[in-house]
């Protein structure tokens, strides 16, 4: 059976909801549905959008946003946070390691194979120590729950998570439309992310830095799906936003073309992927990338966050191993779990990923964006046939997890309030002076009864998430 | 500050003033043509013409036509400055350069066209124009409000400053370009009801109306017109007024840099050379050739500006 964070299993109202029942009940839901419409106007005037992939034109839309917040106790949130902190270190040293000394190949933890097969695994990597030693300075870690004390992480997102800029305008939104909430609730404050991220890619500035580092933002673009977030985090900060074209490498550093010529970069937030960091080090058809960039690194001359060839920490056959590599790193149990995972390039897996299709959730190895995805339990049998004949092709492309009866939270709908599946994205920063966990971070929920993809793309929408002060 | 901020910003203000320049000129076209008596669409023509459309509209077109050329100028997206592509593109800018804006400009440039090109998706009718303009200069207005009064007099300042005066002398030059025959004494036989209309005309598509009588009564022909256009000091489109400021916001530019600056010697020759005389000394040149060259001058000071400041290499 669903459980519902606001009702539990059995309908029993649950703590860390009861002052907003309270407020709920003495609402007028006409009210509320002009807040939901005023929220909405908000959102399209404040232009914060998402560009469409695929589309003929380039399309702006709106991510739905639901008025229900997403609430947890501070009981709650303190055992979680151990365990992404947990996670997040492990994911740092196994990084460190396999660009370096490869001692969990070496003690028979991690074949081999996982490595030296993987797109993801960058050569150019191998000896480089990076500033600080951080090679994960923004992770996002995907969480799922399925009872009061159950979490699963779904995915670690250690290349260039987004979403951050949606937790920190969810909760604009609501502290503008609902202030007398936030009286009654003691909600815990995530507005200082963009100067707790600032401060955190100061302290990963290279060694040799004099005075305070410079540090920029790097989109694609603004064609680019994420580009208002892009902006968004560089007008908070207070740094510039910069394209590949704005910078350049000028007597052995990266530097940016100002109105009175080129400044050095200290540190580098790019919210580009590595293939398209530097076309003379990696693609050579990319238009987007710093030549030479991937030289002044290894000299030590800028800081690249996150460290490129972080991607193999949170491609899916990785994840499958994360429990070893939190213990061979950690020398602790996990605090968190995995979701059980069949890897269908072992034969064993496949046949029983094969056998049992419709009851499971088969996702691509290097997908994101809940995009070539199967969900058995709601796919057609042209669907599942059609997925068969793709495992049986590249079998080593796919992992297989059994579906998991994700919580629900109530949204504010046409009847009312009605459950729908949701997760949860908390935002991790590292650095040599340590790792901080923002409270709360991005709930995604899916809009559609029944459904549990709550991916943007595919029309999931947002909710503010709260943890209270105990 | 990054060139290609600088850039983006120059652009945002050269396309949120041509927008509200176009919306001008409709408006007097308009007008002109409720007022005139003869029939036929030839107003149309000069007013194309001083948009620097002319020529693009009748690549797309057989006969100009009040429709077709209201059409044109209002939303077109063949016509790169039609009210609808300038917003677009202004819009465009304000998101490259997302993070030298305050939120409420940022918030007025997306209101602005999210309104506008709402109002322009369908064909407008003869009896919305009044009301869909006023919209549009009202809209512009706004971001040029919050502009004044939320953004800090830094080097963000002055690339805004640079773009709208840049764009606004250039129109200017333009509608005196095109009109300039009206207006040169030989030719006018003063006080014709045609002359009348000519003159107001020019001095509706700059708003000068009111100011113009301010400054000269009830009198006041060609030659008063031209001076109040060309070398008046206190009229904010006049061409001496736009190139007043941007040769004060180079100047802030360009303080405590040494050696000099392309861009503010070129302005700083143009306000010698062409706005420091009185106005028979212009005519006494030739008006036409005057503004030719005037025209001529603001478009290498663009480019110049593009390269003094990087902000495409």
């Amino acid at each position: 059976m669903t459980f519902d964070e606001m009702w539990g299993h059995a309908d029993r109202l649950r703590d860390p909801y009861r002052d907003f029942h309270d407020w709920f009940a003495e609402e007028d839901p006409a009210r509320l549905r002009a807040k939901q419409r005023e929220a909405e106007e908000l959102f399209r005037l404040t232009g914060i959008t998402f560009n469409v992939y695929g589309r003929a034109e380039a399309e702006e839309r709106l991510i739905p946003f639901d008025i229900i917040p997403r609430i947890i106790s501070g009981n709650e949130w303190s055992k979680l946070s151990r365990g992404i902190e947990q996670r997040v270190r492990a994911i740092n040293a196994f990084l460190h390691d396999i660009y370096h000394n490869r001692e969990i190949v070496k003690a028979g933890r991690l074949p081999e194979a996982m490595i030296a097969g993987n797109e993801a695994y960058l050569p150019q990597m191998i000896g480089v120590q990076p500033p600080g030693g951080v090679y994960t300075h923004i992770v996002g870690i995907d969480l799922v729950r399925t009872g009061p004390g159950e979490f699963f992480v779904l995915e670690d997102n250690a290349r260039t998570p987004s979403g951050v800029s949606y937790m920190l305008e969810n909760r604009e939104t609501m502290l503008q439309m609902f202030p007398e909430l936030f009286s009654r609730n003691r909600v815990r404050p995530v507005q200082n992310y963009p100067l707790d991220l600032r401060r955190s890619l100061a302290a990963c500035a290279p060694s040799g830095t004099s005075g305070k580092p410079v540090v920029a933002v790097m989109t694609p673009g603004i064609y680019n799906s994420a580009y208002y977030e892009h902006a968004f985090l560089a007008d908070q900060m207070g740094v510039e936003l910069v394209e590949g074209h704005d910078l350049r490498v000028v007597d052995g550093r990266v530097a940016m073309r100002t109105t009175r010529g080129f400044t050095p970069v200290d540190v580098l937030y790019r919210r580009v992927d590595d293939e398209f960091l530097d076309p003379l080090n990696f693609n050579p058809d990319s238009a987007l990338g710093i030549p030479g960039i991937m030289d002044v690194y290894r000299a030590g001359g800028i800081t690249i966050a996150n460290a490129p060839g972080t991607g193999i920490s949170d491609d899916k056959a990785i994840y499958s191993y994360m429990p070893e590599i939190v213990e061979f790193y950690t020398g602790e149990r996990p605090l968190l779990q995995n979701v059980p995972t069949w890897r269908c390039s072992e034969p064993d897996d496949l046949a029983y990923v094969q056998d049992n299709l419709a009851d499971l959730v088969v996702k691509e190895v290097h997908g994101s964006g809940g995009y070539g995805m199967l969900i058995g339990p709601t796919a057609s049998k042209k669907d599942l046939a059609a997925f068969r004949r793709k495992l049986k092709a590249r079998p080593g492309n796919y992992i297989a997890q059994p579906t998991l009866s994700l919580s629900t939270v109530p949204i504010f709908a046409r009847s009312g309030l009605a459950p729908r599946h949701v997760d949860l994205r908390p935002y991790v920063l590292v650095s040599p002076e340590g790792v901080k966990i923002t409270p709360g971070g991005l709930t995604r929920v899916a809009l559609k009864k029944g459904s549990l993809v709550v991916n943007s793309s595919q029309g999931g929408g947002t909710k503010d998430t709260w943890v209270l002060e105990e | 500050m990054l060139g290609k901020t600088a850039g983006g910003l120059f652009w945002m203000y050269r396309y949120l003033e041509r927008a509200e320049n176009t919306a001008r000129l409709i408006e007097a076209g308009q007008r002109i043509a409720l007022t005139r008596l003869e029939a036929g669409d030839s107003e149309w023509t000069s007013i194309l013409q001083s948009a620097g459309v002319k020529s693009a509209f009748d690549h797309e077109h057989d006969a100009v036509t009040r429709d077709a050329a209201v059409d044109w100028m209002l939303r077109s997206k063949a016509n790169p400055s039609s009210v609808l592509s300038c917003i677009e593109s202004a819009r465009q800018n304000a998101r490259l350069v997302r993070t030298a804006l305050t939120g409420e400009v940022w918030g007025a440039t997306n209101a602005a066209y999210m309104r506008i090109r709402e109002t322009l998706a369908r064909k407008v009718s003869e009896r919305d124009l009044p009301d869909v303009l006023r919209d549009i200069r009202q809209h512009t207005s706004l971001v040029r409000g919050m502009t004044h009064g939320t953004m800090l007099r830094n080097e963000i300042y002055d690339f805004v400053r640079l773009g709208t005066f840049l764009e606004r002398a250039d129109n200017t030059a333009r509608i005196l370009d095109v009109k300039y025959y009206v207006l040169l004494p030989s030719v006018s036989a003063v006080g014709t009801s045609l002359d009348n209309v000519q003159w107001e005309t020019i001095l509706r598509a700059v708003s000068a109306r009111g100011g113009f009588r301010m400054e000269y009564g009830a009198g006041g022909g060609p030659a008063e017109i031209t001076e109040f256009l060309t070398l008046n000091r206190r009229m904010p489109r006049s061409l001496a007024f736009c190139v007043d400021k941007l040769r004060s916001n180079l100047r802030y530019l360009h303080h405590g840099v040494d050696g000099q600056l392309p861009s503010l010697a070129m302005v700083d020759h143009l306000e010698r050379q062409y706005l420091s005389h009185d106005i028979a000394a212009v005519f006494e040149r030739g008006l036409h050739q005057y503004i030719e060259e005037i025209l001529d001058q603001l478009g290498r000071i663009a480019r110049q500006i593009e390269v003094d400041f990087r902000f495409y290499q």
